[in-house]
Formats: C-alpha cells, sequence, structure tokens
C-alpha cells in the first residue's frame, strides 16, 4: 500500500468508471462486467450514498439563504454568511460551545490515557492476589454504558452542588469527573495487551541499575507504549465530542454547554429556519473529528477486531 | 513471576542510604499531590459537618483515609496505581447503578424530592396570603455577599434585618432618616434605586420568616420599599400531623404515599421522597396508560437493534466482498469516500438527516421525489423505517472495515483448495468463508447489538422519539426506545419529571444489557471452541 504514489492513485480513480477500460484489455465487455465492472457499479452507488448527505450539509453551509428549502440545490451559491452568522450570536455561542468541546475532551482523555495506564502497568507488570478477577470485572462493568445511570448521576451531582458548588450541576469540572468513571474498563483492556508486549527484562535490568517503579513507569514502559497511549486517547475524544446525554443534563447553561448539546439546540425546536447557521456550525463541528478519524483509521480497525476477538 | 520477586525485594536490597536521594523528587511530588488531596478532603468534610450530612461524611472520612493508607504505606504497589482510576470507577459507574437501583424503589420526582420536613416548610411558605389589616413595614433593600437583606422599619418605629435564610432579627444601631426610616448598617451595602430596579424579579421573590417558626408569618414587598405581613393559609398540626386551612377548614392528612391529601381527595402539590417498594415497577408493567407503549417501546428496541446489526452486517460484508479482489483500481478510493459517514459524529449525523427527511423542505422529497410530501419522519412506520435507513448509512462503513479485515485474515490455501475441488464462488462464499468469517466476527455484532440497544443519538437527533403515540398521555412516540423513554420520563419537556419510574425502567434495561453480556461471552468461548 505504501508503494503506490498518489499519482497513480489519482490515475486510477481517474479511469475507475466503467466505461474506458476495456478496449485496452481486449476483453469483451461482459466478461470485463463480470469480473470488475459490477464492482464499480457498487462502488460508485455507494459512495454517493455515502456520500450525499455531506455534500449537502456543505453545500447547506456555504448557501447564506439559510433556510432549508432555500439550500435544496447544492451549491448554487457559494459564500460564508453562514459562518460570519454562527459567530456572532450572543445567545448561541458558538465559539464557545467549540473551545468548551476541545477542552473537556482533551482533559478528559488525558486523564482517561493516565489512569489507564497506571492501572495497566499494576495488571501487566505485577501478580497480585485478584488480579484476573479484577480485569474479568472492568470487562464486564464496561457493558453497562454510563448513560443508563443517567438519572442517578444527575441526582448525585445534584447533591455535590450543595456540598462543591463548583463540581456540581452546570459545572465542566464536574462532568470531567463523571466521564472519568468510564476511564478504566475497554481502555484499560486494551493497554493491558499492548504493556505486556514490552519484554519484562526490560523494567528488570532497569531495576537492576536501581530504577524506582516510578521511574520504570515513566521513562521506560510510557515511552515504549506512546502509539497505544494515542490511540486510546483520540478514540476517547472522538467518542466525547459526541456525547450528548450526559453533557445535556450537566450543563445547563449556554456558555458552558458543548457542541453537541448546543447544536442540538440550534434545530431542537425551529429546524428549518436556522439551517443553514446550523449547517455551518455542524461543517466546523464534524471536520477536526472527521481528520483525526480518518488519520487514525487504520489503527482503530485493528484495534477495534482485535481487542474483541481477544476477549 | 520474577517481576513480583523484583518489585517487593529490590528495594530492601539497597542500603537505605542510597534510596532518599535517587527517589527525592518522587518523594516531594508524592507528598504534594497527597497534601492536595488532603487539603479539599478537609474542606468537603468541613462542609460536610456543617450541613450535619453525617452519613455521607463517615463515608468520606472513611475514603479519605484509605486513600492516606494506600499511599503512605510501605508495599501494596498495585494498589497505589489502581486506586486512581478505581476512585472513579467506583463513585461514577458502580455507585451510580446502585444508586438507580435505590431511586427505583422510590417516588424521587417533581413534588418528591427532598424529606418530609422540607415539605412540610416549603408548603407553609408557598401557602402564604397577604393579612387584610397587614400593617406597612417601611423596607430598605440592602446586600450582603451577594445576598439581599430587608432592612425594616415597622410602624412602630423598630428597625429589624433579615434575608430568606435568616429570620428578622432586631438592629437598633441603623443609621436612620429624617422620617425615621433606617437607610442603612454596618456591614450591609444600601442598593441604589436603579440596582433595586435591576433585581427586581428577586426582590420581589423576596419571603422574610419573622422567626424559624413558619406558622409565624412572612414580609414580602411588592415595590421595594414597602412590606406587607404575610401569613400561611395552611396551618401545620404537629401532634396530628395535618394540615388545616385557615380559610376553609380542610383537612389534609398524610397519605402515606408521600403527599398530603384531604377527605375529598385533593393532593397538596409539594410532597417527599418515600421508599415505594415495587409500585414503580408493577405502574411499569400493570397501569394501562404505561404498560400499552412499554411493551410497543421493547419491542421496537429489540426490532431496531436486530435489524440495524443484520443490515448494516449484510451490507458491510457485501461491499468487503465486492472489493476483495487484488487488482482493483481505485479502491482505496471508494473505500475512503464510504468509511466517511462512520467518521461523521453520529449526534450530526442524526440531525443533518432529519433536514434531509424533511417533508416539506427536505431534500430527499424535493429533488428525488419531485417535491412529494412523503412523511419520512412523521408516519410511524416510515419513521421506523427512516431510523433502520440513517443507522444503516453510519454504521456499513464499520462492517465494511471490520469485514474486509476478517476476510484478508483468511487462510489463502481454503481458497484454492475448494476452487480445485470445483466450488462456485456462491458455494466458497457461504460453506467456508462465512462460517470462518463468523468466528472473528460473532464478537462484534454481538457488542454491535449491545451498542444499538442503547443508541440513544441517533433516535433523540433524528425524530426525538416520535411521532407521538396517540393512545397514552405518556410523552412517548413511535420510533422511542427504551433509553430515549428512560431521558424523556426523567428529564422530558411534557409531564413532570419522575425520576424513580426512570430508574425502574433503566434497571430493566441493565437486566437485558447483562443478559446479551453473558450470552456474548458464553458465545464467543463456543465459537473459540469451534475454530
Amino acid at each position: 500500500m505504501a508503494t503506490q504514489t498518489p499519482t497513480t492513485l489519482l490515475a486510477g480513480s481517474g479511469s475507475g468508471t466503467t466505461t474506458s477500460l476495456p478496449p485496452q484489455r481486449k476483453q469483451s465487455f461482459g466478461a470485463w462486467f463480470r469480473e470488475k465492472g459490477w464492482r464499480h457499479l457498487v462502488g460508485v452507488i455507494t459512495t454517493l450514498f455515502a456520500v450525499f448527505p455531506l455534500l449537502y450539509v456543505l453545500s447547506a453551509a456555504l448557501n447564506s439563504t439559510g433556510t432549508m428549502a432555500g439550500s435544496n440545490v447544492l451549491f448554487s451559491r457559494i459564500d460564508f454568511g453562514n459562518f460570519e452568522q454562527l459567530f456572532s450570536d450572543p445567545n448561541r455561542p458558538f465559539g464557545k460551545w467549540f473551545v468548551n468541546t476541545l477542552v473537556i475532551g482533551v482533559i478528559t482523555s488525558a486523564a482517561t490515557v493516565f489512569l489507564g495506564a497506571l492501572a495497566a502497568y499494576a495488571f501487566s507488570r505485577m501478580r497480585f492476589k485478584g488480579r484476573r478477577v479484577s480485569l474479568l470485572t472492568l470487562l464486564i462493568l464496561q457493558m453497562f454504558p454510563q448513560l443508563l445511570a443517567v438519572v442517578a448521576i444527575f441526582l448525585l451531582l445534584n447533591f455535590i452542588t450543595d456540598v462543591v458548588p463548583w463540581l456540581g450541576l452546570g459545572s465542566q469540572l464536574g462532568l470531567i469527573m463523571v466521564y472519568l468513571g468510564g476511564a478504566l474498563g475497554v481502555n484499560t483492556y486494551l493497554m493491558y495487551g499492548f504493556f505486556n508486549t514490552i519484554p519484562p527484562s526490560l523494567d528488570e535490568a532497569a531495576r537492576i541499575d536501581g530504577a524506582s517503579h516510578v521511574q520504570v513507569f515513566f521513562t521506560i514502559i510510557l515511552p515504549l507504549v506512546t502509539p497505544i497511549l494515542a490511540v486510546v486517547g483520540l478514540l476517547a475524544f472522538i467518542g466525547l465530542s459526541s456525547e450528548f446525554v450526559i453533557a445535556s443534563v450537566v450543563l445547563t447553561d449556554p456558555d458552558s454547554q458543548t457542541l453537541a448539546v448546543g447544536l442540538y439546540s440550534y434545530v431542537g425546536q425551529q429546524r428549518s429556519e436556522n439551517w443553514g447557521v446550523f449547517a455551518a456550525g455542524a461543517v466546523l463541528a464534524a471536520l477536526p473529528v472527521m481528520a483525526l478519524f480518518l488519520y487514525l483509521q487504520k489503527y482503530i480497525v485493528n484495534g477495534l477486531s482485535a481487542g474483541s476477538v481477544k476477549g | 513471576m520474577p517481576t513480583t520477586e523484583l518489585t517487593r525485594t529490590s528495594p530492601q536490597k539497597q542500603p537505605r542510604s542510597l534510596r532518599p536521594s535517587d527517589s527525592m523528587a518522587g518523594l516531594l511530588a508524592k507528598i504534594i499531590l497527597l497534601g492536595l488531596v488532603d487539603a479539599f478532603a478537609v474542606y468537603v468534610l468541613t462542609v460536610l459537618f456543617l450541613q450535619e450530612k453525617w452519613t455521607v461524611l463517615v463515608l468520606a472520612a472513611g475514603v479519605t483515609l484509605l486513600i492516606n493508607w494506600i499511599y503512605l504505606r510501605r508495599g501494596g504497589l498495585p494498589a497505589k496505581y489502581l486506586a486512581p482510576g478505581v476512585f472513579f470507577l467506583l463513585i461514577f459507574q458502580v455507585f451510580v447503578m446502585i444508586f438507580s437501583g435505590y431511586v427505583a424503589f422510590t417516588n424521587y420526582g417533581d413534588g418528591h424530592n427532598s424529606t418530609k420536613e422540607d415539605a412540610i416548610s416549603a408548603i407553609q411558605l408557598a401557602a402564604q396570603q397577604r393579612v387584610p389589616d397587614s400593617p406597612a413595614y417601611r423596607v430598605t433593600i440592602v446586600e450582603q455577599d451577594g445576598e439581599f437583606h430587608f432592612l425594616t422599619t415597622d410602624p412602630d418605629g423598630g428597625i429589624s434585618i433579615g434575608s430568606a435564610e435568616e429570620p428578622l432579627e432586631e438592629a437598633s444601631d441603623a443609621v436612620t432618616d429624617g422620617t425615621g426610616k433606617a437607610t442603612e448598617l454596618e456591614g450591609y451595602r444600601t442598593l441604589q434605586f436603579n440596582e433595586v430596579l435591576a433585581n427586581q424579579a428577586d426582590i420581589l421573590a423576596l419571603t422574610i420568616p419573622f422567626s424559624d417558626d413558619p406558622d409565624d408569618g412572612t414580609l414580602k414587598t411588592s415595590d421595594g420599599s414597602t412590606a406587607y405581613v404575610y401569613s400561611p393559609t395552611l396551618e401545620y398540626d404537629e401532634a396530628a400531623d395535618t394540615f388545616t386551612d385557615t380559610e376553609t377548614g380542610t383537612v389534609y392528612a398524610d397519605s402515606g404515599k408521600g403527599t398530603f391529601v384531604s377527605e375529598d381527595g385533593n393532593e397538596l402539590s409539594t410532597g417527599w421522597k418515600i421508599d415505594v417498594g415495587f409500585a414503580n415497577f408493577t405502574k411499569a408493567f400493570s397501569d394501562e396508560n404505561i404498560r400499552g407503549p412499554l411493551l410497543q417501546v421493547t419491542l421496537w428496541t429489540f426490532t431496531f437493534a436486530l435489524v440495524s446489526v443484520l443490515s448494516t452486517f449484510a451490507l458491510g460484508l457485501f461491499l468487503a466482498n465486492a472489493f476483495n479482489l487484488p487488482n482493483l483500481r481505485g479502491k482505496r478510493i471508494y473505500r475512503v469516500l464510504m468509511i466517511l459517514p462512520y467518521a461523521f459524529p453520529a449526534f450530526l449525523a442524526g440531525l443533518v438527516w432529519s433536514g434531509l427527511l424533511n417533508p416539506e423542505f427536505g431534500y430527499v422529497n424535493n429533488t428525488f421525489f419531485g417535491g412529494a410530501n412523503i412523511p419520512w419522519l412523521t408516519d410511524p412506520l416510515l419513521a421506523k423505517i427512516s431510523v433502520l435507513l440513517v443507522n444503516l448509512w453510519l454504521g456499513f462503513p464499520y462492517m465494511f472495515l471490520v469485514c474486509t479485515g476478517a476476510l484478508q485474515s483468511l487462510p489463502e490455501d481454503v481458497n484454492e483448495a475448494a476452487k480445485l475441488d470445483g466450488a462456485t464462488p456462491w458455494k466458497l462464499f457461504t460453506s467456508i468463508k462465512l462460517p470462518l468469517l463468523l468466528v472473528s466476527v460473532a464478537p462484534l455484532l454481538i457488542a454491535s447489538f449491545a451498542f444499538n440497544f442503547n443508541n440513544f443519538n441517533i433516535i433523540y437527533m433524528l425524530t426525538d422519539g416520535g411521532p407521538r403515540l396517540s393512545d397514552t398521555t405518556v410523552n412517548v412516540g413511535a420510533t422511542d426506545i427504551l433509553i430515549t423513554m428512560v431521558y424523556e420520563v426523567a428529564f422530558g419537556s411534557g409531564v413532570g419529571r419522575d425520576y424513580g419510574l426512570a430508574s425502574a425502567l433503566s434497571i430493566v434495561i441493565f437486566f437485558i444489557v447483562a443478559a446479551i453480556s453473558i450470552l456474548s461471552f458464553r458465545q464467543t468461548k463456543a465459537l473459540e471452541e469451534i475454530h
């Protein structure tokens, strides 16, 4: 895959339509179609199905007519009026939502990675009573998503509001705390597998040289497992940026909300009028996540299938 | 095992004099971190003590001691690494689940969210009426630490100060103006007229009690300068545990269901939280108004999850097969374009599709169906189909990627052998590739089912559960799944919030998910054995 240069890739896609190939191969059209042509047909149809909603949002975002009815001819006009409007509405502070999502996402995923790595180190490098049972418990617990307990989370934060107001309802720090409840679980399991691939003889050598367990963890293990840390962190970030239920219950003030909660309020009541501005917001919100995702594609697929097959 | 030996023994084997110097920074970091945790704990414990929340206080103190014990003792290394993650896990994953279980057995919700004592004083405060011949108190609004107080001058010239939290008490050292009206008091800031205007709503809502006993009445103002005496129209009789309406003489008694009820069945709106046993569960399964919708929602949840898994898997597998040809041109371009929906945030996908499928202005009706008014999201059956279609759009790329990976990891020699034996491509697929593929993909299918079972975002963003069911007063729609119903019952805008019933419903989901998990574990083992 790495040997294919961008130019050949482009050439391949340019002629990837159904008509241009057969003459070169001196093959009958029927035979070609049976072998490859139908695959291209399927490919084109599926690609259209996959891509047209995305093109539609992009087109609506760039069309400052603003209403849903006005955005039905794709790319009929292109301007940035919607984006200007998006950043100028004080009741719907899109810029703040963006920053909030970023801050909450980055802090939570960094903490998730750290807590998960600490636990994975213990599980991978130490032998203690209840180790297997704890690993299994983690695996079972992560089957129950936190949103099942959203009512209890709300009531718990309501109680915390009375005691420590800056950690309770309406507080982003409180929300981060709730998210950290899911920090172990599947992440630890993924990391545990990766930690096990680092030969223990490395830490033993370091310990003989007088390094403490903390030094081994920070200076030997962590640098070697950076790939899995990055993947777990970015996956956590992608997941968090779509989280709606808990964020909507905890964050009530528009200034402190995340993109998921904020953008929902944009179209919640009157879907068709704010359409263009919403589309602009959707494009901006989706771009970073999609870029991250495509960049990580290979790891995500490998991680997902490897993790579950092992389990 | 060698790691354990090292972990346990090496620190002791080293000469003691060497240890402090190389771990000085570590020790310092440890002391600072633990110090910060303890400082926060002391702060929380103090607040809990002041608020007299004894149970939580004891628990919090216990946790603080445990954390200190873990980090200050020698050895017990694994606990030191596991504690931070486990701390959050126990509170925000394990505890909240157990707490859901508890709430499911109470009537917690709007009008039932506190203790009986709180409910009694809330009823007394709410049922205030101006005393007909009330004397006029002259009032100056003052402020201390952001809280508004009344500085009052009664008709006889006596001066007192009080707020919503602190009953009136005498303040004879206040500064008065020519008419004898108190205008300033040391330690308080007098509000200017424009400030009073700016905070009008808050000030008009203030209720200043005369004493700790709500029966003594309160002061309220309607203009920010004069206050009148209000007294409760409902009088609480402690001995009989009843409320009596001072005007009509109606007696409201404790109904045993967390409310005060009169003999003719009228309920006071403020109640309190009590344990109701299995009432929420029996309500869910026997109340006509809830049972019907719940049954339909449960059936639809299973259908939705199952069809979603099967449709995405079928399309994903078909595509994986179609593109599993080494020398197909443009394969990578197709691949990248096809997985775009999976990369698109799910909550946005729901919202975007709700626009595409909008009956009047939507792209689908206007462009593909020439302006027809097809009710994609408002007809019960079409809405279900739309939800499944959108979920197919979101989910097929994942299955495509997974199936491609699984297909490529199949041993090539099996294919060759089958081809030599003259197997047709279809035969090759159904009796060789598919069974092998299922071994590695089955756990993912079960995981996908479990995920879709609680796929809140797609339903909530696309249809918001609608169209609403007509045969019930509960705010539940044709495409609602269990988790969106829980959200609707607990936080919905329709009828009052009912945390008890919502928790009971989440417990039901909890058991279903548990059953799926057990199944998944068994299934995985069984398939691995076959393999």
